[in-house]
Parts: C-alpha cells; sequence; structure tokens
C-alpha cells in the first residue's frame, strides 16, 4: 500500500496544555492514517483529547510535536494565507454545539464559506451558483423550507443540518465531525448519523470524534484513544 | 463580501451597537454646537474689529501723535494699486460733562473725517441717524449749525442722558425717531510736540462744546461703552495737534478687495520705511520712530487675543471630548467582540484570515463612527437651527439667557455651520471609533479558534 492512498497521515502527534504550572499533556504521540473514502470514528472517554485531535487534523491548532500530512503535503509547512485556504476549501467542521452564525439566516450561513473564499468581485460572480448550490444542499437536508429562517428558530437537530451543509458548501475533501449527534437526542441524532453514512457512500472522506461506542459502530472503522495514544484498531466486520 | 455582510448585520441586530451610536452621536453633537456657536462668537469679534480698524493702521500710541502725516496720506493715496481708502485720524483721552449735569467721565475721543474714515472702516454703518447721508454726520439734525459729536452706543446712559439709546433684553436698541438735543462740553490736556502741556498761560485745558448728532454701535462693548467721535479738525485743535507742523495719532487703510492683507501692510511698511528716511533730518522726525505698521488684526490684538485663547481651549476640551468617545466606543466593542468570540472562532475555522477578522470589526466600527457623527450632526443642525428660539421660549418662560444681552454686545446667538469644522468632526468622530475598535479587534484577530470554540465544551 503506497502512502499516496491516504489522504490524511498523523505521525507521533504530541500536544499538552500549560494550566498554571502544571503541564496536561493531552496527546502523546498519536498515529492516524485515514484512507480516501473512509468514515472513521475516534472514540474514548470524555476529557482524553479527542476534540484537540481532530482540532490538529483539521489545522485549527497546532500540535506540539509530530507532523500531519494532508494528501501527502506536511501541514506545518503551510504558510498562514495557506492554512486559511485549507480550511476554507479542502475541510469541512461539523461541532457538536452546531456553531451558527446567530445574525445570518440558515441559507446564508449554508454559502458562507464561499463567500469567505471570494473577493468581493469573485462573489458577485459566482453568487447565484453559491445560492442555488446552498438551496440544492438544505433540500438534500431537508431544510428546503427553512432557508430564511434564523438559526434561533430552528431545532437542535435542524441546526446540525445547517451545520453540516456549511461544512460541505465547499466540497472539501475531509469532512470532520466533532460530536455531532452530542447535543441530540438519540432519534435526531440517528438522522444525522444518516445522513453522514449517505454522504460517506458517495465518497465523502469522514474523520467523527464521539465518546458513545454506539454512534461508532456506525462509522466503517473505529479507533480508540485512550492515555494519549490511540490504542486499537477495529474494523467493523 | 463576508466582512461587509457580518459588519452591517452586526451593525443592525445588535442593541449594543445602539447604544454606542448613540455615544458617538451625543459627543459630536455637542461638539458641533458649541464649536459652531464658539467659532461664530469668535469670528463676529473679529469682524467688528476688521470693521472697526480697517485693514492697516500706521500709528503710535503717544498721545503727542506724529508729525508729517499729511504727506504720507498723499503718498499712500498715489498707491491706486492696491489702496482703497485712507482715514487719519485723532486719539486722545477727554472729560466730557453733559451740559446740566454735574457728572464728569473720562472717555476716549477719535477724531475722524466721516466720510473717509467710513471708505476705510465700517463706521457709517454703525450710524442711527447718518447711515445714508456720512458727510454729515457732525450735523446734529435739531440743528445742523451746531458742532456735532457722535457717542458710542452706550456712553449717552453712562453720562446720565435718560434719553440715550436703550438695550433691552434681546440686545437690540431702542432709539429715538431722531436725535434729542443735548450738549456735551469736552475737554482735553493739549500737548506740544516735546509732550508737554502747551498753552500754558492761558489755562492748561482746551474745552468746547459738541452737540449729540448720532450714535455709533459698533458691536464692541468697550469701543460702545467709552468712544466719542469728533470732528478731525476739532479733536486735533483740543489735542494741540495743529501747530504749525501738523500732528496726527494714525492713519487707517483700506486695501483693494483683491489684496492679501499681509501683502498690503508690508507694502505700507515700506513705504513707511522710506518715507522716514526721507524726514530724517526734519525738526520733528523723532515723533516718527513711535510709529508702527500694523495689520487690523495686531491692532486689536490685545482684545482678539483672549477670545481667540478661549477658542483653543474650547478646542482642547474636545479633544477630551474625543477621547472619552474612543473609550466609550473602546468598551462597547470589548463587549460586543467578547459576546462574538464563537464567532470569530467559527469564522476561523471556515478559513477567515486574522486580517480578515480585523477589516470585519474596523468596518463595523467605521459604520458605528459613521452614522453615529450623521445622528450627532443631523441633531446638531436642527439644534443650531432652532437654537435662537429655544433661548427666545427659555427666556419668555424662565428668565434664561445664555448671554445677558444688557451686558454683552451679541444680537442671536450665532449659528452658521462651517462645512469644514463639520467635516473635521466627522472625520476624528470615524478615527475616534476606529481607534476605539483597533484593540478589540486586535484582540479578537490574535485569538486561537480553538480556545473561543472551546469555551461551550465542557
Ligand atoms: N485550550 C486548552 N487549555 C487547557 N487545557 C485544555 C485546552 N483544550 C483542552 N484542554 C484539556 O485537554 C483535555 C482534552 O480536551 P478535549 O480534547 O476537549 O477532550 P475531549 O474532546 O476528548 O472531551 C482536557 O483535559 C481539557 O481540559
Ligand atoms: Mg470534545
Amino acid at each position: 500500500m503506497s502512502k499516496d492512498d491516504f489522504i490524511l497521515k498523523a505521525d507521533g502527534i504530541h500536544k499538552s496544555y500549560r494550566m498554571g504550572v502544571a503541564k496536561v499533556r493531552v496527546l502523546k504521540g498519536v498515529d492516524l492514517a485515514v484512507k480516501k473514502g473512509e468514515f472513521v470514528a475516534i472514540v474514548g472517554a470524555s476529557g482524553s483529547g479527542k476534540s484537540t485531535l481532530l482540532h490538529i487534523l483539521g489545522a485549527l491548532d497546532k500540535p506540539n510535536k509530530g507532523v500531519v500530512k494532508f494528501e501527502g503535503r506536511d501541514l506545518s509547512r503551510h504558510s498562514g494565507s495557506e492554512l486559511n485556504r485549507f480550511r476554507n476549501k479542502m475541510v469541512g467542521f461539523v461541532f457538536q454545539f452546531y456553531h451558527l452564525l446567530d445574525e445570518l439566516s440558515v441559507l446564508e450561513n449554508v454559502f458562507l464559506p464561499v463567500m469567505v473564499g471570494k473577493s468581493v468581485v469573485g462573489w458577485f460572480a459566482c453568487r447565484r451558483w453559491a445560492k442555488s448550490r446552498a438551496r440544492g444542499l438544505l433540500g438534500q437536508l431537508g431544510l428546503s423550507e427553512r432557508a430564511k429562517h434564523k438559526p434561533y428558530q430552528l431545532s437542535g437537530g435542524e441546526r446540525q443540518r445547517v451545520a453540516i451543509g456549511r461544512a460541505l458548501m465547499n466540497e472539501p475533501r475531509l469532512l470532520l465531525a466533532d460530536e455531532p449527534t452530542g447535543n441530540l437526542d438519540s432519534e435526531t441524532g440517528n438522522g444525522i448519523l444518516e445522513i453522514l453514512e449517505e454522504l460517506n457512500r458517495l465518497g465523502q472522506t469522514i474523520v467523527m470524534v464521539t465518546h458513545d461506542e454506539s454512534i461508532a459502530q456506525r462509522a466503517g472503522r473505529i479507533v480508540t484513544l485512550v492515555d494519549g495514544k490511540i490504542e486499537h484498531k477495529s474494523i467493523r466486520a | 463580501m463576508y466582512k461587509i455582510v457580518l459588519a452591517f448585520r452586526y451593525f443592525l441586530k445588535r442593541r449594543i451597537t445602539h447604544f454606542a451610536v448613540l455615544a458617538v452621536a451625543l459627543c459630536v453633537f455637542i461638539v458641533v454646537v458649541v464649536m459652531t456657536v464658539m467659532t461664530g462668537l469668535v469670528g463676529d469679534f473679529k469682524q467688528k474689529n476688521h470693521d472697526f480698524v480697517g485693514d492697516c493702521v500706521v500709528g503710535t500710541e503717544s498721545l503727542v501723535g506724529f508729525a508729517y502725516y499729511e504727506e504720507f496720506v498723499n503718498i499712500l493715496e498715489e498707491q491706486k494699486d492696491f489702496v482703497e481708502g485712507v482715514s487719519p485720524v485723532i486719539k486722545s483721552y477727554a472729560l466730557i460733562n453733559r451740559k446740566g449735569s454735574e457728572r464728569n467721565e473720562g472717555l476716549e475721543i477719535m477724531g475722524i473725517e466721516p466720510l473717509r474714515h467710513s471708505r476705510v472702516t465700517g463706521f457709517g454703518k454703525t450710524l442711527n441717524y447718518h447711515k445714508g447721508d456720512v458727510s454729515k454726520t457732525f450735523e446734529p439734525a435739531y440743528d445742523p449749525n451746531l458742532l456735532g459729536c457722535v457717542l458710542g452706543v452706550d456712553v449717552g446712559r453712562r453720562l446720565g442722558n435718560v434719553m440715550s439709546p436703550v438695550r433691552d433684553a434681546d440686545g437690540e436698541y431702542f432709539y429715538e425717531s431722531s436725535p434729542t438735543p443735548a450738549g456735551y462740553s469736552i475737554s482735553c490736556f493739549p500737548l506740544t510736540s516735546r509732550g508737554a502741556l502747551s498753552k500754558a498761560g492761558a489755562g492748561l485745558v482746551s474745552t468746547k462744546t459738541f452737540y449729540y448728532s448720532d450714535t455709533s454701535r459698533s458691536g464692541l462693548a468697550r469701543v460702545d461703552f467709552s468712544l466719542v467721535y469728533l470732528p478731525f479738525e476739532w479733536a486735533q485743535r483740543l489735542c494741540g495737534m495743529d501747530g504749525s507742523v501738523k500732528r496726527a495719532s494714525a492713519v487707517h487703510i483700506k486695501f483693494k478687495p483683491n489684496v492679501k492683507l499681509q501683502a498690503g501692510c508690508e507694502k505700507v511698511a515700506s513705504l513707511w520705511q522710506k518715507f522716514k528716511q526721507r524726514k530724517a533730518g526734519e525738526r520733528q522726525a523723532y515723533l516718527l520712530d513711535t510709529v508702527t505698521v500694523q495689520n487690523w488684526k495686531d491692532y486689536r490684538r490685545s482684545s482678539i487675543a483672549p477670545m481667540e485663547k478661549e477658542q483653543t481651549v474650547m478646542a482642547v476640551m474636545f479633544a477630551f471630548v474625543g477621547i472619552t468617545t474612543v473609550f466609550i466606543v473602546l468598551v462597547v466593542f470589548y463587549m460586543i467582540i467578547s459576546h462574538k468570540s464563537k464567532d470569530i472562532g467559527i469564522l476561523k475555522s471556515i478559513g477567515v484570515s486574522n486580517a480578515g477578522i480585523m477589516e470585519l470589526f474596523s468596518g463595523f466600527a467605521f459604520l458605528v463612527g459613521l452614522l453615529g457623527s450623521c445622528v450627532g450632526l443631523l441633531g446638531g443642525w436642527v439644534f443650531l437651527l432652532k437654537i435662537n428660539r429655544i433661548e427666545d421660549w427659555l427666556f419668555e418662560h424662565f428668565r434664561f439667557q445664555l448671554w445677558d444681552r444688557t451686558i454683552f454686545a451679541i444680537g442671536d446667538i450665532p449659528n452658521q455651520v462651517n462645512l469644514k469644522v463639520l467635516g473635521v468632526i466627522v472625520l476624528s468622530a470615524i478615527v475616534a471609533c476606529l481607534v476605539g475598535a483597533l484593540l478589540p479587534s486586535l484582540q479578537a484577530a490574535s485569538s486561537t479558534p480553538v480556545d473561543t470554540l472551546q469555551v461551550n465544551q465542557l
């Protein structure tokens, strides 16, 4: 297996936080490789460092030690503007608390990443396309009727679907989801997982973080984070 | 594009921004109103001084005066390219006594040729009865054969003449339809060219009775309260300046409209230098040494300077108002941005750069500054338009007046807005907002997305 098959490869990731004088070592050498089209679940107890790892994989945070390679390229070699481009185009984030912008409508929240990636002129050139793509995504996510609403008018499940729409807007190579169902009842959460499964079936690479084993079961592969390291890898039969 | 959209949304949707806008508006309002009134008062005061003096004065402070002024007046009158008019004047002090009263007052006298003087200064316009025919200024309407004098508008009262013009609460004067006959005996101490009392044998004082022919209102409190205009020759005679070599106190000059004040005065100064050199050998040449050439601003410096100082103090005070605005905006922005720290994290997670965050909040601050100053400006403008009506109303109902018109020589409160001043104020308000937003925006921009997003995660 050549290493080019991996869309994402993390080697020896270390991360520690300074808490006053004490140093909390959260990640102590995590190795992880994700292939294109995979659906990987990272499971671990609360506080085990799952979110920290996911943020490092998505270039929202930097490791103290170790290398993250995306499509063979070391993220630490990226310049600031390249990292911004990377976060804008290559990865899509879904957070536990949805993190939508309250001042924007549902539709605007979804096409926001396109707007961010374009200059004023660029935006005027493509805004019809962007709006129609955002409407299409909302349609797929069952939110056609909600386009004009504000996030606070939506239920938790609906908000998370909007967040997924936003994450997919720029057709990222990699979707990163941090406890996407953590704040939802099981039935609603199940709906979200079905969406993720469907996306994966269509070829979307997904890395999902959860503390819930049963949710992790929905992924193609489960890795467990224990004591700052990946403990054991199992492939669903 | 997202910056513009989000800046507008934050601006419109956050209640607290309305407070920021209000704070900016209030500051702008105060500054606009006070600056306009202040600038108006100072400008008005300067204009009155200018009208009183003309453009340039060649003169001496000495009560002796200076000799050979007639020759210099002739020289000036030949300067058709830049001199519009020339008026020699006599200035001195005198004791005045209204006929039929025991009271004596020390006043200033000024001897002028009315027609010439009103060509150089605004003298003609300050008169009440002779506005249309300045040449007859010193002919009392009740008997043109009498020798007239023009009293400063408040002088008559001071001398105990109950028929003199009275100023009412609006600052307007009530004049009799024609001057009431009144005689004033005016006494001067005539001086020789060496400054000694002349006519030592024939009683040291020269006295002459003049009859009230008109009243002059310059709008300058001191002038209106203590100046009496007399016919030039008579003043000259009273002061002993009419010897074989005639003397005068000063020559007032008005320049042609297109002549710059500075340039005109410099030309006059060099003419004066040449004149002085030519006269060096003459008998009374020493009198020319005390003569200075000054533009009207320098000539009236002692009364203008305090007013200008006041204006400067005001400007400094408003600089503090500006700093306060910066702080208000800073506080409001800290609050807004700490509320929005999650948004900043979200934006960064979808690829917004630090510079983008800065620009977003700067744009937001710009909007606050722009709207705030527009509201303040509009409010200030409307207030200024109505300021005199508001003052009238306050006076009618509460007897309240900003400036007591029986004391201050002010008619209406000036409310002419100066576009340049407005521009500066608006610009400063916007800059204040940007400065106030700078620190919080910088902090927001430098925060790491993970920290801001983690806040909500337990
Ligand atoms: N910015 C931070 N500063 C200090 N400690 C942090 C920070 N972020 C995370 N931690 C600590 O790192 C550990 C792992 O956090 P996290 O990755 O959020 O865990 P999980 O997502 O698995 O619940 C926790 O003990 C947490 O307190
Ligand atoms: Mg977590």
